[in-house]
Order: C-alpha cells, then sequence, then structure tokens
C-alpha cells in the first residue's frame, strides 16, 4: 500500500493531480486507488491538498495515516505535512516553491515544475510536469498508463501541451534517479521503498 | 371501550384493516412478473470512471431513468447536483435550482405523482427543512427518493467533514408515524448501485427511500464500473389498470401497497394529507391508511431487508456497522483476526427497516456486538433492544469530522473478549481522540 498527499495552493491542478494518477493506477494498472480530498473552506489561493491511497488490495482506511510520498507545491504545505511523511518518505516538491529545512528524516527530490511549465507555454500545468517527475521517481504507477490517462483529463486542446509537460517531468526525474543511484550507492531506498 | 372493542374488531374478524393485514400471507414474495423493465440505453452512461460517490449517485439516479431533481445545493452534496444538471439535458431530465428546501421537496412531490422518477439531493440541514414534506410524501405514499450525503454536528456543524449521525431523524424525523426504507453505501460504486436500488424500492412500496451516504464516500474518488443498460433490472410504476371510473386512489394490491394513476390524466385522484380512506377522503379514524403505510413497510421488512455477513459462523464477536464506517472497521477486523479472535461482521445495508430477527439470533451465540458509528449513539441503541440482554453491547462513538480510527474499533473488540461480566445497557468505549480531548479519568 502506498499513501500520497498532493498539496498546494488551489487552482494549481492539486485535486486534478490526485485524480489523474488515481486514474490512472486503477483504470489502467488495474490497483485500487482512493482519492479524497481535503475540503476547508478555501477557495482559489488557499491551502489545499488531495490524499490518495494506491493498494493491490481494497483500500479500507480512505484516508492517508502516514504519507509514503508527499507532493509539495507550497511552503505552507511541505511544513504542514512534512511530519506526517515516513521516515525514508519521498519528498518531491517545487524548488522555486518550497525552501526545504536541513533533514536526514526524508529523501527530498526536487524539480523546477512551474519553470519547465512556463518555458512550455503556460504555468497552469506546472502540475503535470510534478505528475511526470513523480512517475519517474516513484515507480508508483507505469508511464504507459499515466499517457493514456492524461489524454483523457484533460481538455482537448491543452492535450498535446500535457503530454509535453509530463515527458518533461518524467525525464527530469529519470535524471534525477540516476544521479542519486551514483551519489548513494549504498541507499536506492527512491526505488526499493514499495512494499 | 367501545372504542377499543371497535378496534380489536378491525384487527381480527371483519374490519377493513383486518382484511389488509391478513391477506398478507397469501402474498407472493415477487409481484407477477417482478423485475422485468431494463434501464434506457439512452440514460446509462456505460464505462469505467474515476468518480466521486456524490457523481456516482448522480449517475445511478439518472440510470434508473430518474427524470426531475428538485434541490437547492449544500456542501457536500453539490457535485451530485452538479453532475446531475450537467447530464440532465443529454437524457430530458430537468434540474431545478429552487429557492429553498421546502421548495426542492414540494417540487419532487409533484414531478413523481406525474409520472416521472423524482429525487432531492441534500445534506443535514436541508434534510431537516425538508422533514415536514417527507411526511407528506409517506402519508399520500409518493415514491421518491432523498439522498443526504450527511455531514457532521447539529446546525450548520461541520460542512465539509463527515458525520452519520442523520440516521434517527431518518426514520422518524418528520411527525406522526411512518416508515422509510434507507440505504447506506461504503464506495462509489455502491453509491451508483443503491441509487438505482433506491428508487426500484421507492417503486415498488411507493415510500420515500433515503440513500444515506456521508461526505467521505460523496467526496471519495473511485473506480466505478457503470453496466450495459439491458444488465441493470428497474422496477417499474405500480400503474392501475382498471377502468377509470373504478379507480380508488388508496386501495391496496395484497402486498399493501396501491396502485398509482399520473395524476393529470382523468382520473379522479383526491390527494389530502388529512388521514384519509381508501378513496383519499379526509377520515378521522384509525380506519385510516396510517396503519397501512406502517405496515406495508413492517409486513414487508424479510424483503426489504438487505444485508451483508462476513466470518459469523463461529464469531464470538459481532462488529455491527453501515456505510462508510463498516469499510473502517473491516480494517479492524483484519487485525483482530491476526490475533486469533474470532470476529464477524455484520453490515446493515438497509439500516431501516431494521434487521431485528437477525441479531436476537446471533445474540444468542455470540459474546457481544461492537457498533462503531460516527455518532454518540443511534443505531447502537436498536442492537442493544434486540440483544435482549443476551449479550454484551459496545459502543464505539465519534463526533464526527473524521472517520474512526480502526485501532479504536479493535480496542472495543478486545473489550468484549475480555469482558468477565454483563454490562448493564450499552457500554461506551473511549476512544483515543476522547481521552485526548476530555482525559481518560471519566
Amino acid at each position: 500500500m502506498t499513501e500520497i498527499r498532493f498539496g498546494g495552493f488551489g487552482g494549481q491542478g492539486i485535486i486534478r493531480s490526485g485524480i489523474i494518477v488515481g486514474r490512472a493506477a486503477s483504470i489502467y494498472d488495474n490497483k485500487f486507488a482512493t482519492m479524497n480530498q481535503s475540503f476547508g473552506p478555501e477557495a482559489r489561493g488557499g491551502a489545499c491538498s488531495s490524499q490518495l491511497v494506491i493498494s493491490k488490495d481494497r483500500v479500507l482506511y480512505p484516508y492517508v495515516t502516514r504519507s509514503d510520498i508527499l507532493v509539495a507545491l507550497s511552503q505552507e504545505v511541505y511544513e504542514k505535512f512534512e511530519p506526517e511523511l515516513k521516515d525514508n518518505g519521498l519528498l518531491l516538491y517545487d524548488s522555486d516553491l518550497v525552501e526545504l529545512k536541513k533533514t536526514k528524516r526524508v529523501k527530498p527530490y526536487s524539480i523546477r515544475a512551474t519553470k519547465f511549465a512556463e518555458e512550455l507555454g503556460n504555468r497552469i500545468i506546472a502540475n503535470v510536469v510534478m505528475l511526470g517527475f513523480l512517475t519517474a521517481i516513484t515507480k508508483v504507477v507505469s508511464v504507459e498508463a499515466m499517457k493514456k490517462t492524461i489524454p483523457a483529463s484533460v481538455p482537448e486542446r491543452f492535450i498535446e501541451l500535457n503530454i509535453k509537460a509530463f515527458e518533461k517531468g518524467y525525464e527530469h526525474g529519470i535524471k534525477q534517479v540516476k544521479k542519486t543511484r551514483k551519489k548513494l550507492t549504498t541507499d536506492n531506498s527512491a526505488t526499493t521503498y514499495k512494499k | 371501550m367501545i372504542e377499543k372493542d371497535q378496534l380489536t374488531a378491525n384487527h381480527t374478524k371483519n374490519g377493513l384493516a383486518n382484511e389488509i393485514l391478513y391477506e398478507q400471507k397469501a402474498f407472493t414474495k415477487k409481484r407477477e412478473g417482478g423485475l422485468s423493465l431494463k434501464a434506457n440505453p439512452k440514460d446509462v452512461r456505460t464505462g469505467v470512471f474515476y468518480i466521486d460517490g456524490d457523481v456516482a449517485a448522480a449517475e445511478g439516479a439518472l440510470a434508473a431513468g430518474c427524470k426531475f431533481l428538485g434541490g437547492y445545493p449544500i456542501t457536500p452534496s453539490t457535485e451530485a447536483a452538479e453532475a446531475f444538471a450537467r447530464r440532465a439535458p443529454q437524457v430530458g431530465a430537468m434540474f431545478i435550482q429552487m429557492e429553498d428546501e421546502l421548495g426542492s421537496i414540494a417540487t419532487v412531490m409533484g414531478a413523481s405523482l406525474s409520472g416521472q422518477k423524482a429525487m432531492t439531493i441534500t445534506s443535514g440541514p436541508g434534510f431537516s427543512l425538508m422533514m415536514e414534506t417527507i411526511g407528506f410524501g409517506a402519508m399520500l405514499e409518493i415514491p421518491f427518493v432523498i439522498i443526504n450525503i450527511q455531514r457532521s454536528g447539529p446546525s450548520t456543524g461541520l460542512p465539509t467533514r463527515t458525520g452519520q449521525a442523520d440516521m434517527m431523524q431518518a426514520r422518524w424525523g418528520s411527525h406522526g408515524e411512518y416508515e422509510v426504507i434507507t440505504l447506506s453505501p461504503d464506495s462509489p460504486q455502491e453509491s451508483f448501485d443503491f441509487t438505482i436500488k433506491a428508487f426500484n424500492l421507492a417503486e415498488k412500496y411507493r415510500v420515500p427511500v433515503m440513500l444515506m451516504s456521508d461526505e467521505c464516500v460523496g467526496h471519495m474518488t473511485e473506480k466505478v464500473e457503470i453496466p450495459e443498460a439491458d444488465k441493470i433490472d428497474l422496477e417499474p410504476r405500480r400503474l392501475y389498470k382498471g377502468p377509470k371510473d373504478k379507480y380508488i386512489p388508496f386501495k391496496p394490491d395484497k402486498d399493501l401497497v396501491p396502485p398509482m394513476v399520473k395524476a393529470g390524466e382523468g382520473y379522479k385522484l383526491y390527494l389530502s394529507p388529512l388521514s384519509h380512506d381508501q378513496r383519499g377522503h379526509p377520515l378521522l379514524s384509525q380506519k385510516s391508511t396510517t396503519r397501512r403505510i406502517v405496515d406495508k413497510i413492517r409486513l414487508n421488512a424479510d424483503d426489504i431487508i438487505e444485508t451483508k455477513e462476513d466470518g459469523l459462523d463461529d464469531a464470538e464477536v459481532v462488529v455491527v456497522s453501515y456505510g462508510i464506517t463498516s469499510r473502517v472497521a473491516y480494517r479492524a477486523i483484519e487485525q483482530a483476526r491476526k490475533s486469533g479472535i474470532k470476529v464477524g461482521i455484520f453490515r446493515l445495508i438497509t439500516v431501516w427497516p431494521f434487521p431485528d430477527k437477525r441479531i436476537t439470533e446471533l445474540a444468542k451465540r455470540v459474546k457481544g456486538f461492537v457498533v462503531p458509528e460516527i455518532n454518540y449513539g443511534q443505531v447502537v441503541f436498536e442492537v442493544e433492544r434486540c440483544v435482549h440482554g443476551n449479550a454484551n453491547v459496545v459502543l464505539v462513538p465519534h463526533g464526527g469530522g473524521w472517520v474512526h480510527n480502526p485501532d479504536d474499533i479493535l480496542g472495543a473488540i478486545k473489550k468484549i473478549i475480555k469482558a468477565k461480566k454483563k454490562y448493564e445497557g450499552v457500554f461506551e468505549y473511549k476512544t483515543e481522540l476522547e481521552k485526548l480531548i476530555f482525559g481518560s479519568g471519566a
């Protein structure tokens, strides 16, 4: 079982990210994926998070208890949910939006998702860049499943752009994984954390 | 005394109630033909989707042939109204956002009487406002569905958080006495399936049926498989087929349910929520139809009640639960079984009518019942009533806002195993959260 929390500002596509990964995992990878969104009084701009539990068996408890993966697109979310991460959990964050505290408890992976998205033409797809990055690093869903899911989850005129964004994030993720492997020859928890 | 004698006569020999009550035995379980109608392919969005419980419920309603939603959207049920509204024009259905909940439920009555399947979608505060008219619907035996995505707390409470505290209100929230049917889903897939079931039961028994979902299930996104239309069985409206001038609006069939006509098609249809006779005319006596609107559910309860059982054959402890809580309870049950405790689950799909007989039967051979629910004790007292003091009953309460911590349910299971005596009444398990908030002393 893998517990993932996505967090950021309202409007960054946080809920949508949870839906895309959940859909990919449950419909194309034939796993069980339960997504729940944290609702508060927040509107656009407020803190927002979605929680996703992926498992090969039916998910009984529908919320995240201790997350295996935290995807942070804002400082607030990072500070709020970092303690929820398991030891050696994966922290995926946008390095332009989150300033990391020094810690050895979790494994951080950074990407300039928003900047990449802007370079591709629209910052609104930063979340999809992040999803590419997530797929490469965590292997919690398959690339094929994600590539089938994205066109079905975004407006038609943005499909191409979203696929590009996904690939950008994915490539960056693969590079990072290779780099980390070289650096930490003894510790490859990034690829073997799955139970 | 005269009145009492008269009543007894009614129930035993030659009164009206007698006629209705005792022909019951001769009534065959399934009406002739049973479910003969299939869903219309136009209404069913066949496929595999990743949608939340609210949207799934709206799709279920449309698949069941619901053509009218009168509502006043309220968190956390808004997504259902939105989904229905979005799809309505494609299937010739109608969504009206009314001025308030009182208006909403009233439009549902009208739509249903005109011959359409109709429903409303709401949450706690709206549910309260609708209560009076729900009684009106029960009294005039109007088939309709209410989807209640329960939230937490009295009044405004926790609008965006879950709860299961409307269960008693669902049963008898309106004044006077009547019976309803409720269904409790634990996933988006069940939200879809049970909404169809709700419409079928509403049509079959001419009764308000409530889908008692909750925020957690409503906002939970999961895979939902919507089958082909020809795999979906629907209960057709029980239409009157005799000559126009012979129609008596509240003259029941043998299963105590009267056939209907569509209002406005030339039948003499007198509808008054006053206590009435079979013609619908006001009648100030026990001979009115009031007894029958209770009996038509109670006497058909065995056909209506639906439960799921797992591991009850050799169980020492039985977890009785419904909705999202029954799903969370499974985690505790798995843990308990790992440590060698024989524990089974008795899941209520219909909380009302309540499966009295089965609980009484189980109580004779188990040590106790654990009843977790997201309230401070509602259905647990029904369990206690049926147990007749033969086993311990432990409530795992929850004030709402979140689902149970499975560890608390596990703790309650162990409590029953260790218990050396019979508790008087319901024993309330002290959850970790309660200890944290109120201290462990009390």
